[in-house]
């Protein structure tokens, strides 16, 4: 059993690898996610992004300005989301009031 | 691409992970779990992907030991396997 | 319980290192338009250096930088002021979270827009920081150090 998972990890790294060198370049201006236009035929957003952040906000980050403009409401749900969890464990672990321990 | 540089992050990560499964003293598990995390925030700073390195900095390497060494006062510090 | 280590360089570093850590983050908030980082990495640090003090010099005195009672009412807090930064986008005049439209006169789309981005991790900071520290409170049931 320990052999066959080592041969199972063996071939998922080789497969990881093999599909690792099928990427694209890092940062290459004809990758999809860099184009003007999207596989589809219609504008990217991205390069809107790139192009009009700072004029539009005054902000040179981009991430800043997609995290917390462009994508608002992504960002509320998140931060949603953490405050849900920990309403959560207050719920569960909270002390009790009458002084006896937990 | 400094593949010199990103061949031995990788190297330390893979090191780190198995130091981190196989330790018997937790404490040391979690410090070197704090280390994966800034070997992979490093790479993530490599990749071009700051903002992802400084969450996962902040993230991996501060709360999430300073919540797994809470959960180690309350347990034993000694792994039985 | 695990005895306390009465070790007197683990508290003085950690006292020494504690507002600098904060300061820094408080860097890291204000300026998430010009570096990286934003609210997220800022309120976590804030809320690491809280932490800090509560493993390393007890609960007592760490309450005195921040409360425990304030945990959970202040990461409730910190989404109100996202959501009500939406809300005075709406009575502006725009759609909901629209920061060009934010009712104070006198400044230019752009720079309305640069101070809702502002706003809006400021609340996402102080959100952050009290819920990682009321989610170790309520894990952290009573001092280390008894």
């Amino acid at each position: 059993m320990k052999l066959l998972s080592y041969i199972l990890l063996l071939t998922f790294g080789i497969l990881l690898i093999y599909a690792a060198n099928k990427l694209p370049t890092r940062g290459h201006p004809d990758n999809p996610i860099n184009r003007d236009t999207s596989l589809a035929g219609t504008p990217a957003a991205s390069a809107h992004y790139i192009r009009n952040a700072e004029k539009e906000m005054h902000t040179p980050n981009v991430v800043t300005t997609i995290l917390a403009d462009y994508r608002g409401y992504d960002t509320l749900g998140e931060t949603t989301v953490i405050f849900c969890a920990g309403i959560v464990v207050f719920l569960i672990l909270r002390r009790q009031r009458d002084g006896s321990k937990v | 691409m400094i593949w010199q540089l990103e061949l031995i992050i990788y190297l330390l990560l893979i090191a780190s992970a198995i130091v981190a499964l196989r330790a018997k003293d937790l404490l040391a598990a979690i410090v070197v779990l704090s280390v994966y995390s800034f070997g992979s925030a490093f790479l993530f700073a490599i990749l071009g992907a700051v903002d992802v390195g400084f969450t996962e900095a902040v993230v991996g390497a501060g709360i999430t030991g300073i919540l797994f060494l809470a959960a180690l006062y309350y347990t034993t510090r000694k792994s039985v396997d | 319980m695990v005895q306390r280590s009465d070790s007197i360089i683990v508290g003085i570093v950690s006292r020494f290192m504690v507002p600098l850590i904060q300061l820094f983050a408080l860097y890291v908030i204000a300026h998430g338009h010009y570096s990286p980082g934003g609210g997220f990495q800022g309120g976590a640090l804030l809320g690491a250096s809280v932490l800090l003090l509560r493993l390393t010099v007890g609960e007592q005195p760490s309450n005195l930088v921040f409360h425990k009672k304030y945990g959970t009412p202040m990461s409730g807090f910190g989404v109100f002021i996202y959501a009500a930064v939406g809300v005075a986008a709406m009575i502006g005049g725009g759609v909901y979270l629209d920061y060009a439209n934010l009712p104070i006169a006198g400044m230019e789309p752009a720079a309305l827009r640069s101070l809702g981005i502002l706003l809006v991790e400021t609340g996402v900071g102080i959100g952050v920081m009290a819920t990682m520290i009321a989610i170790f409170d309520d894990l952290a049931k009573g001092d280390f150090h008894d």
